[in-house]
C-alpha cells in the first residue's frame, strides 16, 4: 500500500519496520516529526528528552542494552549532543543506533547553517541521507542493518527540504528484532585511556572497511548518460540535478560518508568534465581533493549559502538565466501571535529602556518591530550565561541588562546558567517565560509542564522551587497578561543585589482553544498609537484610528491596559 | 501540474496542499509536496508547492514554473506572483491581512495590487463564502472547490479527497463551502 508521507514521518515509520525499540529526541524543526510520529506506535518506547546530549546519552544506554534505538534532533542539537557522539564512535554499539539529525538551508526555521557531515567526519560517525520520503524509510532501515554490522552508529542526514517534503512510500510491515542481551564489556564500553587507545583503532579500521565496501553498496549509484557532464551529488539535491540536467550522468551517493573513492574516481575518469554539487560546505569535494581525485569542480561554481533549486543549477551550469520579476511590496515577517503571553514581557522591557539578551523559541520575535526588545541571540540556553558576562564586562550592565529563556528552554540548558550565576556573585535578573510546552516547535510537552510525549501525566519540574534551591535569592511568578505587575516586579528585581528570576507564567495563547468575541475600538480613540507599540497582529492603524481585527483578538486585554483613553473595550461587555 | 499555495500562517493552507496530495494518490499520481514548518508558520508569509503528474523529482516549484496559484490572502498573491508560468492561472482570496510593517506604520498596504497581478488572475471572496458556510476557518475550502472547476478536474473525487483529509464533525460545514467555491 502507498501513502503520502512526510519525510520525517517516512523515517520513522522505517524505523519502526525495522523493529525500533526505543526512540527519543529534544524538538528541533524540522526533525520534531519524526518523534512525534514514532509516540504514536505503541512497540516503540518513546520519549522527549530535556535536551539533544541527554537523548543521545539514552540512546547509548538502550541500544548497549540491546534495544534497537533512534535519536532525533536539529542541526543545531547535535553540537550540544557531539560529546557523548564523539565517544559512542570509539564503543560502538550493541543494537543497532540511529542518530538522525536534520539540517536546515536557507535557515528557515535556525539560527546558523552548519553542515552535519563536517561534525558526523569529525565524529569519524558513518552518514547517510536519503533523496526523497521513500528513502527516508527505506534508509532508516538500512542505518539500523550498517550500525549493527560494522557496530558504529549511524547518522541519517535530512534537510528541511527532505524532513519537510511530502511523496509516495510503499509501507511494509514491522519486523520484529529481539532485545539482544546486554554483555558486561568493560574494555569496549569503558571509555578511559588504557581502553579508549584500543578502541581508536577499531575506529580506524572500521572506518577503512567501511570506505571499501561502500563501493558496493546499493544506495550509490552510477546513471550512466551523456558522458559530456557528470554530476556527484546526494540527497534532496539529486531531485534539482535530475530536472535541470536530464541528460548528465550522475553519480547518486546515499552514503555521503565515508565515501566510495574507487567508485567515484571511475566515473570521473569517464565524464569529460565533473562537478560534485552539494548544499552548505565542500565536503564531498573536499574529501575527493584530498584523496586524490583532483579533476572535480564544486564550491568555484556553487556557493555555501542556502538551499540549492534546479533554476540555480540551470543557470549555473547551462548559463540559462530564469526572467523575472519579484514585486516590490511589504515584506510580512513571522510575529508574535495575538494573545501571546511573551508580549507583555517584551513590551514592558521596551518601555523601561532595558537591554535583553534572548534565547532560542518563538520568543525570539521578541526582537522584531516595533518590540525590537531583544539584543543578542545565539544558541539554547546562552541568555544567562551572556548577562552575567555583560556584568562581568561592566558591573553596571545588571541594572539594566536581563536575560529572556523560554520554560522548554531553560531546561534544556538555562539550569547550568543559574548555577554559574549564583556561584559567580552574579546580580543578573533572569526572566522565565514559561508558557507550559515548546511553543515553535509546534507544542510539544516538556519536564515543566507535567505532560510525558503520550500527554499522561507525569512529575513536573516546579521552576520556581528549582531556582530557589539551586540559591537564587528573589524567585518571583508574574501573570504576563498582569502589566502593572509586570513593570513592578522587573523594576524591583533589576535592583536588587543577588541573582533574581521572575517566572512569567501563562499558556500559549494557542493552547487555549477558546472562542472570541473580541475587543472593539470607540470613538474615544485620539490617535496616539499607544496601541500600535503592542505589535499586535490584530490591531492595525488608519487615518480613523486603530482597528482590532476580531477573527485574531483573543481578548488578552493588553491593549486596553495600555490605552489612556478607554477607547477600547470588549465586544458584549 | 505544478500548483503554488500561498497564503499567512495559521489559514489553513497546508490543509489545502494535503487534500490535493490525497487526491493524487486516490488517482494513481505521483505527487510531491513542499510544506514550511516552524517559525514561519507565526503569522508570516507561508508558501506550499504541489507536483501533481506521472513522475515528479524535484518538491520545489522554481520562478516561472506553475500552472496556478491559489492565494489565500491578496498581497500573498502579489508576492509569488512571479512563481507564475506565462500561461498560467492566479486565484486569489480578496482577504487582506495587514502585515506587521504596515501594522507599524512603516509602509503601506498597497492599493494597486489588482492591476499588479498577472492578466490570467481571478479574485473570490473566499472568506464570506466560507462564513456564509458556517465558518470562516473553512475558506480553504472554498478555494479548493474553485480550484476543482477552474482546472476542470472531478468533483466528486476531489470532494472525496477533502472529506478524507478533514475530521467527521467538520465535514457539513466544508462540504457547503467546496460547493460555493465549486459553483464560484
Amino acid at each position: 500500500m502507498k501513502k503520502m508521507l512526510l519525510g520525517d514521518f517516512a523515517i520513522a515509520r522505517g524505523a519502526y519496520e525495522a523493529g525500533v525499540h526505543v526512540a527519543t529526541a529534544y524538538p528541533g524543526t524540522p526533525s520534531t516529526e519524526i518523534t512525534e510520529e514514532l509516540s504514536r506506535y505503541p512497540e516503540v518506547n518513546s520519549e522527549w528528552a530535556p535536551n539533544e546530549k541527554v537523548a543521545m546519552e539514552v540512546a547509548i544506554g538502550s541500544s548497549l542494552h540491546g534495544a534497537r534505538t533512534i535519536v532525533g534532533m536539529k542541526h543545531v542539537g547535535l553540537n550540544v549532543a557531539a560529546d557523548p557522539l564523539f565517544t559512542v564512535a570509539y564503543t560502538g554499539v550493541n543494537a543497532g543506533l540511529v542518530v538522525c539529525v536534520a539540517d536546515d538551508p536557507s535557515m528557515f526555521s535556525s539560527q546558523n547553517e552548519q553542515d552535519t557531515r563536517l561534525i558526523a567526519r569529525a565524529a569519524n560517525v558513518p552518514v547517510i541521507e536519503p533523496s526523497n520520503s521513500q528513502e527516508c524509510k527505506d534508509f532508516a532501515a538500512l542505518a539500523f542493518e550498517i550500525s549493527e554490522k560494522y557496530d558504529t552508529p549511524v547518522i541519517l542526514r535530512v534537510t528541511t527540504r527532505v524532513a519537510h517534503s511530502q511523496s509516495l512510500v510503499e509501507i511494509g510491515e514491522r519486523k520484529e528484532v529481539a532485545v539482544k542481551p546486554y554483555v558486561k564489556d568493560i574494555a569496549k564500553y569503558v571509555m578511559m585511556p588504557a581502553n579508549a587507545k584500543k578502541r581508536h583503532i577499531v575506529v580506524e579500521e572500521r572506518l577503512k572497511k567501511l570506505t571499501a565496501d561502500s563501493n558496493t553498496f546499493d544506495i550509490n549509484r552510477v546513471e550512466m548518460k551523456d558522458t559530456e557532464l557528470g554530476i556527484i551529488c546526494a540527497g534532496g539535491v539529486y531531485n534539482y540535478v535530475k530536472e535541470a540536467l536530464p541528460n548528465a550522468s550522475v553519480l547518486k551517493l546515499g552514503m555521503v560518508y565515508p565515501l566510495p573513492y574507487d567508485m567515484i574516481k571511475k566515473f570521473v575518469a569517464g565524464v569529460k568534465r565533473c562537478i560534485v554539487i552539494e548544499e552548505l560546505e565542500g565536503h564531498i569535494e573536499g574529501l575527493l581533493k584530498a584523496n586524490g581525485i583532483a579533476n572535480v569542480e564544486g564550491k568555484n561554481v556553487f556557493g555555501i549559502q542556502g538551499e540549492f533549486s534546479v533554476n540555480l543549477i540551470k543557470e549555473k551550469i547551462l548559463g540559462q538565466k530564469t526572467e523575472y520579476t519579484v514585486a516590490d511590496i511589504p515584506a510580512r515577517p513571522p510575529v508574535l501571535c495575538a494573545g501571546c503571553p511573551h508580549r507583555s514581557v517584551f513590551y514592558t522591557l521596551n518601555k523601561l529602556k532595558v537591554s535583553v539578551m534572548g534565547d532560542i523559541g518563538c520568543y525570539t520575535l521578541g526582537a522584531v518591530p516595533p518590540l525590537c526588545a531583544i539584543e543578542a541571540t545565539v544558541c539554547m540556553g546562552a541568555s544567562i550565561g551572556m548577562a552575567v558576562g555583560a556584568e562581568k564586562a561592566d558591573p553596571a550592565f545588571a541594572r539594566n541588562t536581563v536575560a529572556v529563556i523560554g520554560d522548554s528552554t531553560f531546561i534544556h540548558s538555562g539550569l547550568t546558567g543559574i548555577v554559574e550565576a549564583v556561584y559567580n556573585h552574579s546580580n543578573v535578573t533572569v526572566i522565565i517565560l514559561d508558557n507550559r510546552t515548546t511553543g515553535m516547535t509546534g507544542h510539544q510537552n516538556n519536564p515543566a509542564n507535567g505532560k510525558d510525549i503520550h500527554n499522561n501525566p507525569t512529575y513536573e519540574v516546579d521552576l520556581e522551587k528549582v531556582c530557589l534551591s539551586l540559591g537564587v535569592p528573589s524567585v518571583s511568578v508574574v501573570d504576563p497578561y498582569d502589566l502593572v505587575a509586570m513593570e513592578k516586579t522587573i523594576k524591583e528585581e533589576l535592583s536588587k543585589d543577588g541573582v533574581s528570576v521572575i517566572i512569567s507564567k501563562r499558556p500559549c495563547v494557542l493552547l487555549t482553544k477558546a472562542l472570541y468575541k473580541g475587543f472593539l475600538v470607540t470613538d474615544k480613540c485620539k490617535k496616539c498609537r499607544a496601541c500600535m507599540k503592542l505589535g499586535c497582529p490584530a490591531i492595525s492603524f488608519s487615518e480613523n484610528g486603530a482597528k482590532i481585527d476580531t477573527s485574531l483578538c483573543t481578548e488578552c486585554g493588553l491593549c486596553q491596559k495600555v490605552c489612556k483613553f478607554g477607547a477600547i473595550e470588549k465586544i458584549g461587555g | 501540474m505544478d500548483i503554488l499555495i500561498t497564503g499567512v500562517g495559521g489559514q489553513g493552507t497546508l490543509l489545502a496542499s494535503r487534500v490535493l496530495g490525497k487526491y493524487a494518490l486516490d488517482n494513481n499520481l505521483d505527487c510531491k509536496l513542499s510544506e514550511v514548518h516552524g517559525m514561519s508558520q507565526r503569522g508570516g508569509s507561508v508558501i506550499t508547492f504541489v507536483r501533481i503528474g506521472d513522475n515528479i523529482a524535484s518538491p520545489l516549484i522554481e520562478e516561472g514554473g506553475a500552472d496556478i496559484i491559489l492565494a489565500f490572502e491578496k498581497l500573498e498573491a502579489l508576492r509569488y506572483a512571479h512563481y507564475l508560468k506565462k500561461d498560467g492561472f492566479l486565484l486569489y482570496s480578496s482577504q487582506e491581512i495587514m502585515p506587521m510593517p504596515v501594522v507599524t506604520g512603516a509602509c503601506a498596504y498597497p492599493t494597486d495590487i489588482e492591476e499588479r497581478l498577472p492578466k490570467n488572475s481571478k479574485a473570490i471572496d473566499a472568506l464570506a463564502l466560507a462564513e456564509q458556510a458556517g465558518s470562516a476557518k473553512a475558506a480553504n475550502s472554498v478555494i479548493l472547490g474553485a480550484f476543482t472547476k477552474i482546472m476542470n478536474l472531478s468533483y466528486d473525487k476531489m470532494k472525496a479527497a477533502l472529506m478524507g483529509s478533514i475530521p467527521q464533525k467538520l465535514a457539513d460545514i466544508n462540504d457547503k463551502a467546496f460547493d460555493l467555491g465549486y459553483n464560484f
